[in-house]
């Protein structure tokens, strides 16, 4: 492997983590409220079709954006309304929200199989874009890429540092204690579970508008599923989980590019085998030694609220 | 909708068989009859606009043959293995009389399936075993590969040609081998690099693959995989490449070369007229570019006039028996005479290919 194979090949490995962090993030504010929304994969699909359907229609990409965004909100709020308001079981209700996404998106996606859009602009900067590495690095990407950072960021700042964010995860940990105090657990979590919806809808408009920019029936290929044991493997922290998307997309992407040199004497099944087995060695790592029972899910993960009174 | 039709048709079907005469006459009588009932299980689903897709076409050729006189099902995304079982049993046990199993790893599961259906007449895609009741058939994608090898060695700047690849089976070996082959008779040291992606369908691995390759080095870029994200990061980067199973012009308007288009249409409605005039028998069909089993779309403009003049020529070869993709001398990638000077591959052979030619790296 030669230099000029690094920089592309970590651009590469940027555009592999980006949908894997917008679904993540927004799945891990979903779980600190303590509900776990298993229709991740679904919700992608739906923000892909709708994002790809709007920008084709419409001829803006922006107006898709916010139309894959809405669509995600629409998907949660069908959950939240079952599983919060109607009490449903969440794991039921959340593999439904799934299946249901596929079948969506794929009647409505129909007419727009074989149909190309011009990918996703990116954000260049005169000037500063054209410095050697670093620019194409950090300025040479579109708006969901830095928007799937600044998500990160902010969840991080919210979830730590503000109030309402402190509020979240009290109704994660302790929804009878934090109810018994005057907040509305209910509302809180519907927010959270709005808030996995828009994440996982522009994960999915980044798949149809710049990762692959086309539509082809779940082309979400399963990381809707990847983003939900990212959460896990990521213990519930903001931080964890942007490094857990770079290392899921590092990981990938660098077999890919292995094989491709040639002469390595490694099986390619070993090869794809590679990101699961980080994943193992990572939750092994993490969940012995100095760090041991440091996991902590939220305690009300998955379960409904039911106030006594 | 649906119901009473299925009624009316169920009382004359029940009038027939009590040996009524219907006043309205045979044709009357025959329309009225039971629909041939017929289901496909894809591995895929029917919009990834490469092999289920080139499938599902084949399927709507059916109905638009023969009308009411059949009512098609599918089963898209049904994974290869245990759930393929499942899945095969249902549409037999729904009273399907054909059904068209169209990957390799359904295999087994539907000459399991056969067995306990010795009524019902199966046709797999891509196997090699066939039983009473269950006929194999699979189109030649290599003599496709073979042009598209001598394409891809006659423009290749660099020598080197990427190959994305799905799961190892011989299928997949031999479309690499057909490339690598037919490359280097025009560009001897002509290198075809493998990225094994382990999986038939998943556009934004394939598009990873793709720009893996480009960055080696790569300049142009064919496929085994079933979307068009490869081809898409091809034009992209400005490289050329290669559709698989349709014509993916589309999203490749520079880039394609050609691409190869999967043509199950008429073997279907072949394979309906047979069970209709209880004709079906056991066969074990390997067709190619002769039959009309594949063809390759019309050629990009990054393809000179003389080059087509040439691709053609392969073609036709082909088409009329004078070319047979593997003939030797054949060398295998540890330098080892595989098929002598002269001899040409048996089609066992090449079923059961698991060896690479010279020049591929992989």
């Amino acid at each position: 492997m030669t230099a000029e194979m690094i920089l592309p090949m970590v651009l590469t490995v940027i555009a592999a983590a980006t949908p894997l962090l917008l679904a993540a993030i927004g799945e891990l504010v979903t779980e600190k409220a303590g509900v776990l929304n298993l229709g991740v994969e679904g919700m992608m699909l739906a923000g892909a079709v709708i994002a790809f359907a709007t920008t084709v229609g419409t001829g803006s990409a922006t107006l898709g954006i916010f139309a894959a965004m809405v669509a995600g909100i629409v998907m949660s709020l069908a959950f939240g309304v079952l599983t919060l308001t109607l009490m449903a079981n969440q794991v039921a209700t959340g593999l439904a929200l799934t299946i249901f996404g596929i079948g969506l998106s794929s009647l409505i996606g129909s007419s727009y199989i074989g149909t190309p859009v011009t990918k996703l602009a990116t954000l260049a900067i005169p000037g500063v874009s054209d410095i050697p590495v670093l620019g194409p690095l950090l300025f040479g990407h579109d708006v969901l890429v830095y928007a799937s950072v600044a998500l990160t960021v902010a969840v991080a700042w919210f979830l730590k540092s503000t109030r309402k964010g402190l509020i979240l995860r009290a109704v994660g940990e302790s929804d009878l204690s934090a109810h018994s105090i005057g907040y509305d657990v209910i509302r809180v979590r519907y927010f959270a579970v709005m808030f996995g919806g828009l994440c996982s809808g522009l994960a999915g408009a980044y798949l149809s508008l710049s990762y692959t920019p086309m539509w082809v029936e779940g082309m979400t290929a399963g990381r809707g599923w990847i983003a939900l044991a990212l959460v896990a493997f990521a213990s519930w922290r903001p931080w964890r989980v942007l490094g857990g998307a770079y290392i899921f997309g590092g990981v990938t992407i660098l077999q890919l590019y292995l094989q491709g040199a040639g002469g390595i004497g490694v099986p390619a099944q070993v090869m794809n085998m590679l990101p699961y087995l980080a994943t193992i060695i990572v939750l092994t790592v993490i969940s012995a030694g100095p760090w041991r029972g440091r996991l902590d899910a939220p305690a009300c993960l998955g379960k409904p609220f039911r106030p006594a009174s | 909708m649906i119901r009473p039709l299925d009624r009316r048709t169920f009382l004359a079907g029940t009038a027939a068989a009590a040996g009524l005469t219907l006043a309205s006459g045979p044709f009357k009588a025959a329309s009225a009859a039971d629909p041939l009932k017929i289901g496909f299980v894809y591995v895929g689903p029917i919009g990834d606009f490469g092999w289920t897709h080139g499938h599902d076409l084949g399927r709507k050729a059916v109905e638009t043959k023969f009308g009411d006189k059949v009512k098609t099902t599918y089963v898209e995304n049904v994974a290869e293995g245990p759930d393929a079982e499942r899945v095969i049993r249902k549409l037999a046990a729904d009273g399907n009389k054909l059904i068209f199993t169209t990957s390799f790893g359904y295999m087994e599961p539907t000459l399991k399936v056969a067995k306990t259906f010795p009524n019902v007449f199966f046709e797999h895609a891509t196997g090699f075993k066939t039983a009473p009741n269950v006929s194999v058939y699979n189109s030649r994608f290599y003599e496709g590969r073979a042009v598209v090898g001598h394409l891809a060695g006659s423009l290749t700047k660099t020598g080197k040609i990427g190959y994305i690849a799905s799961v190892p089976i011989p299928e997949v070996v031999m479309g690499i081998n057909a490339t690598a082959i037919w490359a280097r008779k025009v560009r001897p040291d002509a290198e075809v690099k493998v990225v094994w992606i382990n999986s038939w369908y998943d556009p934004g691995k394939e598009g990873d693959a793709a720009k893996a390759l480009i960055d080696q080095g790569v300049d142009i870029i064919t496929q085994h995989t079933d979307s068009p994200a490869p081809l898409q990061i091809a034009e992209q980067r400005g490289v050329l490449g290669v559709g698989q199973a349709s014509d993916m012009k589309a999203f490749a308007p520079k880039s394609q070369l050609t691409a190869i288009v999967d043509e199950w249409g008429p073997y279907y409605v072949e394979r309906t007229q047979a069970v209709l005039d209880g004709a079906w028998k056991t066969s074990d069909t390997w067709h190619g570019l002769k039959e009309g089993f594949l063809t390759l779309s019309p050629y990009g403009d990054a393809v000179p006039e003389a080059l087509r003049a040439s691709a053609d020529a392969i073609k036709n070869g082909i088409i009329d028996g004078s070319i047979h993709p593997f003939t030797g001398p054949i060398k295998n990638d540890k330098g080892e005479i595989k098929v002598a000077d002269g001899a040409k591959l048996s089609d066992g052979d090449m079923l059961g290919m698991n060896w690479y030619v010279e020049g591929v790296s992989a």
